[in-house]
């Protein structure tokens, strides 16, 4: 049932052709003419984010280049009552900047500058549109980065970073998006302008900069951040240690978090993952391992010597039957380039793939190995295990030809399965790829109805007419009630006993 | 324990069918704190204990009224620690009113891996709201982006969103080694001094600075601390003078927080420079995270301190004394003022969560 229901999604919704003449007119009575799109040729490049699975020509394009277009841009739709659907760079993986039909998709890709770094506070103020990378590499020269780092920080954009509260390979370490943002300033639904947050390290009244952050850009639109930076540590090095069986490896990184070591990157993947990865850049991977860790210390070199040595010990101690540690910078970007490339790799000896994002405790992954095995089986589909271990974020890769219906159905209850086993094991359905329109349904496994309502309500309490990229991240309860899980809590609402008022 | 969790809920019912207000209250240590207390007290301690704790997960939950001494001897037996050092005003600090106070200890600003406010640390929580319903947010695990990050929001809130039953919290080790350098030193170099060591790989973890003397506490490995040590310079403090040292700071039993008037907390930007008092001859002033929180004891007018925050890009709070009446919290502009209301309503939209202690209105 699901996966019919994932499918009807897709199909695209027919655009009014009148309600698109207006809305587009009314925008262009302030908005330069290049900058507002809706002929299919033009609208065509924003129909999807990556999640390709799902695409929808949106009504309009708006293309602002001041905030003061921005602003007007919101009011004008809050005012017509027309959706808005805040883009970055479009490399979301959840298909939260999917557009709407009666909709106008607002890409924020002009506001592309860097307003400021100062080395003195550390901080750099940035535009919703600057890339992940660019910000480290305008903050090098001073000694210092960006810390959150998304496999496609080539590519995605800040502003994208803050709506999903994006993750990466260092954040066991060095925290999420929302450890190192410390202001947002943009504008309300309506158009108003709103800063959450300061340069200062906390702020009056109720945390809504950790609310916003991770919020799928359905509370606010972002139009500045400044974001904390933190001083480049002075050398890393990442030791590779292979594994006979898959379940050992996952024990080691619970014995290395037990003894006392948070390493600053700590990364599984299994055979088949080395094996495609190792086909496609040659990280020097040992492909006789059933799987390997990467391991990474970083700080200063005595720092670093005193507890590579610790690392090693664990790990040997963990049945690692072979350890390899890097012995130079560019050795060390060899063994991480293969983890980096593992997603392309891995598209490249399938027509397709579908990547999860559970997150699970770490005593679980094992288990949760063993599952994912017997998934496979059930629905002959491969599926090739890369894992963000320190923090128990899985990203299995389902392969399947996207051509064929059949095989596409069994992903997705493949993958659903997978997610509800993340939500039974006390995990989550979403460790940093974001709910988006993907993972809506299995919302209602992880939540009972109370939690979404109140969700619900806190949307509202931001955009009373939920017209910031509706239909994204919380699911409504009269979809849960098709999707019929909706998760009661060890079998019975709390509080049954209890009157309401 | 569901016992005493029908117990909150039938108080919550009886409160709001008589139009009563309550007054949630754990172990008492902070009734100074926020605005003036109002309604009939609801006694939070009963909810206590540990629910579970897994040292290779990074990871505990327990109850609102369990003890914070408790659960920091519970957590030190297996060498970890709660990472942002939350101040102990007294012995029956809870971890309920440390959640919803959101206040952070010298480790607030640390460089690197104890960095952290509160709410960076908090994973989950389990909330009763104003309509008595029970419910979680979050969870056990370091990365979830799933619903929106309501346990987050729960730090700092004074609790005017609800009972805060139990909380899940990222725990980190304790550091392998530790040292404290001291520094005869003027405000303003001081300042300079500590910007610039942010700027750096050291492991800076806590500074202070009062009365011409700068303090800045190392921790992590070893030979990081040993490093840092040979490289600052500055004058080694003894180990236990250390820890009373940065305990008197976070607990405010130093001397300097002991003097009578009102207290004020600025919270700037770290860069922001010395800040001139808005009456110099009778003020004091004690500073710690890197710079970026100013403890001033003065009695300049509200305003006048309130403006002296603004202008260096922060703001203050009248922690301690003083004129409460009129708000402790700076107040917010009509949007941000509109959204409190709002968000308030969806969690107790009869109001009756600590009334006027976050504003005066509500």
């Amino acid at each position: 049932m699901g996966a019919e229901e994932h499918i009807a999604s897709q199909t695209p919704v027919r655009i009014d052709p009148a309600r698109q003449r207006e809305v587009a007119a009314a925008l262009r009575t302030f908005m330069p003419e290049h900058t507002i799109l809706f002929r299919s040729e033009d609208t065509r490049p924003y129909e999807c984010d990556g999640l390709s699975a799902y695409r929808q020509l949106p009504m309009v394009v708006a293309l602002p280049e001041t905030e003061e277009q921005v602003a007007r841009i919101l009011r004008t739709c809050h005012e017509m009552k027309v959706p808005v659907v805040p883009r970055g760079a479009g490399t979301g993986l959840s298909g939260g900047a999917l557009p709407s039909a009666e909709g106008v998709l607002l890409g924020m890709a002009k506001f592309n500058r860097i307003l400021a770094v100062d080395p003195l506070a550390r901080t750099a103020r940035v535009q919703p549109g600057v890339r992940n990378a660019a910000i480290s590499e305008a903050a090098a020269r001073h000694g210092l980065y960006y810390a959150p780092d998304p496999s496609s920080q080539i590519a995605c954009t800040i502003g994208g970073n803050i709506a999903e509260n994006s993750g990466g390979l260092h954040c066991l370490k060095y925290g999420l998006t929302v450890h190192n943002v410390l202001r947002v300033r943009g504008f309300t639904v309506e158009g108003e302008p709103v800063e959450f947050g300061s340069e200062a390290l906390d702020s009056p009244g109720f945390d809504f900069l950790a609310l916003a952050i991770g919020s799928e850009g359905m509370l606010a639109v972002t139009a500045e951040a400044t974001v904390k930076l933190v001083p480049r540590p002075e050398v890393a090095r990442v030791i590779m240690a292979s594994f006979a069986e898959v379940e050992t490896a996952g024990n080691a990184v619970a014995d290395m978090i037990a003894a006392g070591i948070i390493p600053a990157g700590l990364e599984l993947m299994d055979r088949p993952a080395t094996h495609a990865v190792e086909e496609f850049v040659h990280a020097g991977y040992d492909l006789g391992a059933a799987a390997i860790l990467l391991c990474e210390s970083d700080g200063t070199p005595a720092e670093v010597e005193e507890e590579i040595g610790r690392m090693k010990a664990v790990l040997a101690a963990s049945g690692a039957t072979q350890l390899k540690v890097s012995q130079s910078e560019s050795e060390r970007m060899k063994f991480w380039a293969g983890r980096k490339a593992a997603f392309p790799a891995v598209g490249r000896i399938s027509p397709d793939y579908y990547c999860m994002d559970g997150t699970i405790p770490k005593k679980r992954l094992g288990e949760m190995l063993r599952f994912i095995a017997e998934m496979e089986g059930k629905y002959s589909l491969r599926c090739p295990n890369v894992f963000h271990a320190g923090d128990g974020n899985l990203h299995p890769l389902i392969l399947f030809d996207a051509n064929d219906p059949e095989q596409l159905r069994r992903t997705e209850e493949f993958a659903a399965e997978v997610l509800e086993k993340c939500v039974a094991v006390g995990g989550t359905i979403t460790g940093e790829h974001g709910v988006g329109i993907e993972k809506i349904n299995q919302m209602c496994v992880q939540f009972g109805a109370k939690e979404i309502a109140l969700f619900l309500a806190l949307k509202q309490a931001f955009d009373a007419h939920g017209l910031l990229n509706p239909g994204k991240n919380i699911p409504t309860l009269h979809r849960c009630a098709e999707y019929g899980r909706m998760h009661v809590r060890s079998g019975a609402p709390p509080f049954a006993e209890l009157p309401r008022f | 324990m569901q016992g005493v969790q029908s117990a909150y809920a039938d108080s919550l019912r009886a409160a709001a069918s008589a139009g009563r207000s309550l007054c949630l209250r754990g172990g008492g240590t902070k009734d100074f704190y926020g605005g003036p207390m109002q309604g009939e007290t609801l006694d939070l301690r009963e909810y206590a204990g540990v629910v579970s704790y897994e040292p290779s997960e990074l990871v505990v939950t327990a109850r609102c009224g369990t003890r914070l001494s408790e659960l920091e001897a519970e957590l030190a037996s297996r060498n970890q620690m709660i990472p942002f050092e939350p101040p102990h005003f007294g012995t029956g600090s809870t971890l309920g009113g440390c959640i919803a106070a959101g206040l952070a200890g010298p480790r607030r600003a640390a460089n690197g891996l104890y960095y952290g406010a509160v709410r960076d640390y908090v994973l989950g929580c389990t909330l009763m709201d104003g309509r008595a319903d029970v419910l979680r947010f979050g969870g056990q695990v370091m990365k979830n982006v799933a619903g929106y990050d309501v346990s987050r929001l729960l730090a700092g809130s004074m609790g005017t969103l609800g009972i805060i039953l139990e909380v899940s919290l990222k725990v980190l080790p304790m550091p392998v080694a530790r040292a404290t350098l001291r520094f005869a030193m003027e405000e303003e170099e001081a300042l300079a001094k500590l910007n610039e060591w942010g700027g750096r790989p050291l492991p800076v973890s806590a500074s202070s600075w009062f009365d011409g003397v700068l303090c800045v506490r190392l921790e992590g490995a070893a030979a990081a601390v040993d490093a840092a040590c040979m490289h600052l310079g500055g004058e080694r403090a003894g180990e236990q003078e250390a820890l009373s040292h940065w305990a008197g700071l976070r607990d405010h039993a130093d001397p300097f927080f002991a003097q009578p008037g009102p207290l004020w907390r600025l919270s700037v930007p770290s860069n922001a420079g010395p800040i001139a008092f808005p009456d110099a001859n009778r003020s004091r002033q004690l500073i710690e995270w890197g710079g970026a929180l100013r403890w001033w004891r003065t009695e300049a007018n509200t305003q006048a301190v309130r403006q002296a925050a603004s202008s260096a890009g922060g703001h203050a709070t009248l922690f301690r004394g003083g004129d409460r009446g009129a708000g402790v919290f700076q107040a917010h502009g009509p949007v941000m003022e509109r959204l409190h209301r709002n968000v308030k309503n969806v969690f107790d939209p009869a109001g009756i969560f600590n009334r006027g202690r976050l504003y005066p209105q509500w």
